[in-house]
């Protein structure tokens, strides 16, 4: 037997397959027209729709409603974005391509790490454009630059966490459509019950409970106070905690499918 | 290191449905290095499941493979370092080029870039898809798919390949375009598995052959072996009335070893003796004053040799339904 110096499981060849794998899915979503409106159209649209359509009729306590917007539609951008984590793992799992790689001397974790990878990759740069139309509509941020990167870092952290459950419905799912109709489902609630695009005190009492305490809207009150300048201590800690928690849950969840199907 | 066997399978059985189900049972062979390995059998007869135990994507229920003299379960790594797989259906990446497919490929096998790019480029130029490197895959035509899956499974120039049904669902000329490149790759050396539903391709093909009816060996050889064991030309002949098939089927039976099948006004006819025993049929009919009203010759297909084989047809028997198979399976 020879001896191997190659070892699918080095460090050095697991980072490269994970970049590999991420590669492939960020040129994915170039490549398909619905997945790029999905991602960057689509915010666009939700920011003009509230900044001048909607915008006028609510009222909030802060400097303006663009200012109490913007990071709002941040956090509803990044957590909608993990959805296509679910569609493109159950897509890869149904064209087969999953068991293509299992035959390769790959990293087998490197799927997931890559598909989050990407997803991570995907976050950033829709918070760069995102910033930049809020700021061509009127997005003044009043907090320090340290503290709004601090801002994105952790809405960055709350999707990543986020998206390993979204991960677990992919490979749940028997095809890309039934991940989708199950993660929207899911996805609705808690962005809009919450303290995204209007204050939870003007929501009826029966919703209020809910839309306080659901980790979406401590993210929201995090981000917003931390790109504004007035940061809400607490909302930043439970964030934090949250991430934690959804990792440490869901992360374990999707390997274990993945081990199963693939 | 050359070892006289690049695959060797003992005693596998793979279950499916809570073991309800054997879609291989006890299936045992040796695929001598650097020869084309035919693997043959119907739809569902279990050549997909053996292929995914010995590149390691499934794991077998009980007994032993080694490919490239490593275990595929306990070194699948090893093993994976060694093979290349095209499945039965051509999984490429169709949101990449097919460039781009390939070079993935290529640094998932822990090639350098440079490598994989160069290799890439080869690749395609050697499949004449050329012009099509930089389309995406999602535009590529069946045949083109198929020959992408290919190159990918050759990037990393792995000394066995497995080839699951490589041509089914091809047209005649990308068919006949498939088999130039498989003999061109056993001349480099290249050891490969093959499934196939048809005896012509495993024929011009492969040099042994292992034929697989749910999931079991029934017969194996090499290809002169079996064809000779199988009857090589089918004689097919029409009569105008029944009788006169039953009267001709007499006339005719001792110029081969198999029986003659009659079915209505057909009769068929395995002329192992080759062309000379055709026509010493058509004189016995003729001499008989019989009219034969149609008449062809056809090289024997699947179904002739299930026919032989089994004493069943390859079509009374596929049945879609995995239940039914495992009935039949579990009292035979
Ligand atoms: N994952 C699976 N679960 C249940 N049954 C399966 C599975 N894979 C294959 N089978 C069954 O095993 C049998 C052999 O399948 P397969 O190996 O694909 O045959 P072939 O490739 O010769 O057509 C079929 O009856 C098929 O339905
Ligand atoms: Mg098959």
């Amino acid at each position: 037997m020879s001896v191997d110096t190659t070892s699918a499981w080095s460090p050095r060849w697991a980072i490269n397959d994970t970049v590999t794998i991420a590669r492939r899915n960020l040129l994915a979503i170039i490549r398909i027209p619905t997945a790029l409106v999905f991602a960057i159209i689509q915010p666009i649209m939700f920011v003009v729709l509230f900044r001048y359509v909607f915008g006028g009729a609510i009222k909030v306590a802060t400097s303006g409603y663009v200012n109490y917007l913007i990071p709002g539609i941040l956090v509803q951008t990044t957590i909608f974005g993990a959805v296509g984590t679910a569609i493109g793992l159950a897509e890869d799992l149904q064209r087969g391509l999953i068991e293509r790689f299992r035959a390769l001397p790959m990293a087998r974790m490197a799927v997931l790490g890559g598909r989050t990878l990407a997803d991570v990759v995907r976050n950033v740069l829709v918070i760069i454009v995102i910033t930049i139309v809020g700021f061509a509509v009127g997005f003044r941020p009043t907090g320090s630059v340290v503290s709004y990167v601090g801002a994105a870092l952790l809405m960055l952290l709350f999707a990543y966490c986020l998206s390993w459950g979204f991960a677990f419905i992919g490979l749940v799912a028997p095809n890309s459509e039934a991940a989708q109709a199950i993660t929207f489902p899911l996805i609705f609630p808690i962005t809009f019950a919450s303290s995204i695009f209007v204050p939870i005190d003007s929501m009826p009492s029966w919703l209020r409970g809910f839309a306080t305490y659901q980790p979406v809207s401590q993210v929201t009150n995090a981000v917003r106070g931390l790109m504004n300048g007035v940061p809400h201590g607490a909302s930043t800690w439970i964030s934090l905690a949250w991430s934690l928690g959804a990792i440490v849950m869901l992360a374990p969840l999707a390997v274990r499918r993945y081990r199963q199907v693939a | 290191m050359s070892l006289e066997f690049a695959i060797e399978v003992d005693h596998i059985v793979r279950t499916f449905n809570n073991g309800d189900f054997y879609a291989l049972n006890d299936v045992s062979l040796r695929v001598p290095t650097g020869q084309v390995f035919g693997l043959l059998g119907p739809n569902g007869s279990g050549k997909t499941t053996m292929v995914r135990i010995l590149s390691t994507i499934l794991k077998p229920t009980s007994g032993v493979a080694r490919v490239a003299g490593f275990d595929v379960v306990g070194q699948s790594d090893q093993v994976r370092r060694r093979i290349g797989l095209a499945g039965q259906y051509a999984t490429v990446d169709e949101n990449l080029t097919g460039f781009e497919n390939l070079r993935m490929i290529g640094r998932l096998n822990h090639l350098s870039t440079n490598e994989s790019t160069t290799r890439s480029r080869e690749l395609l130029s050697n499949f004449g898809l050329d012009d099509a490197a930089n389309r995406l895959a999602k535009t590529y035509s069946g045949g083109m798919r198929r020959r992408l899956d290919l190159a990918a499974a050759l990037v990393a120039r792995p000394p066995i390949l497995f080839l699951d049904e490589p041509t089914t669902g091809l047209d005649p000329q990308s068919r006949q375009d498939l088999w130039a490149i498989i003999e061109g790759l056993v001349e480099s050396g290249t050891t490969v598995l093959l499934t196939t539903q048809y005896l012509d391709e495993a024929d011009r093909l492969a040099q042994q052959l292992v034929v697989l009816d749910h999931g079991k060996v029934i017969a194996e050889g090499t290809s002169a072996q079996l064809k000779s064991q199988l009857g090589a030309t089918v004689l097919v002949l029409t009569l105008p009335t029944t009788s006169d098939a039953v009267r001709t089927a007499e006339l005719v039976a001792d110029l081969s070893e198999q029986p003659v099948r009659i079915e209505g006004l057909i009769i068929e006819l395995n002329v192992d003796g080759g062309p000379a025993n055709a026509a010493e049929a058509l004189r016995r009919v003729d001499a008989q004053g019989i009219s034969v009203t149609g008449l062809s010759l056809r090289e024997p297909s699947l179904d002739d040799v299930f026919l032989t084989l089994t004493g069943h047809k390859v079509s009374d028997d596929a049945a879609p339904d995995a239940n039914q198979r495992s009935a039949r399976t579990a009292h035979s």
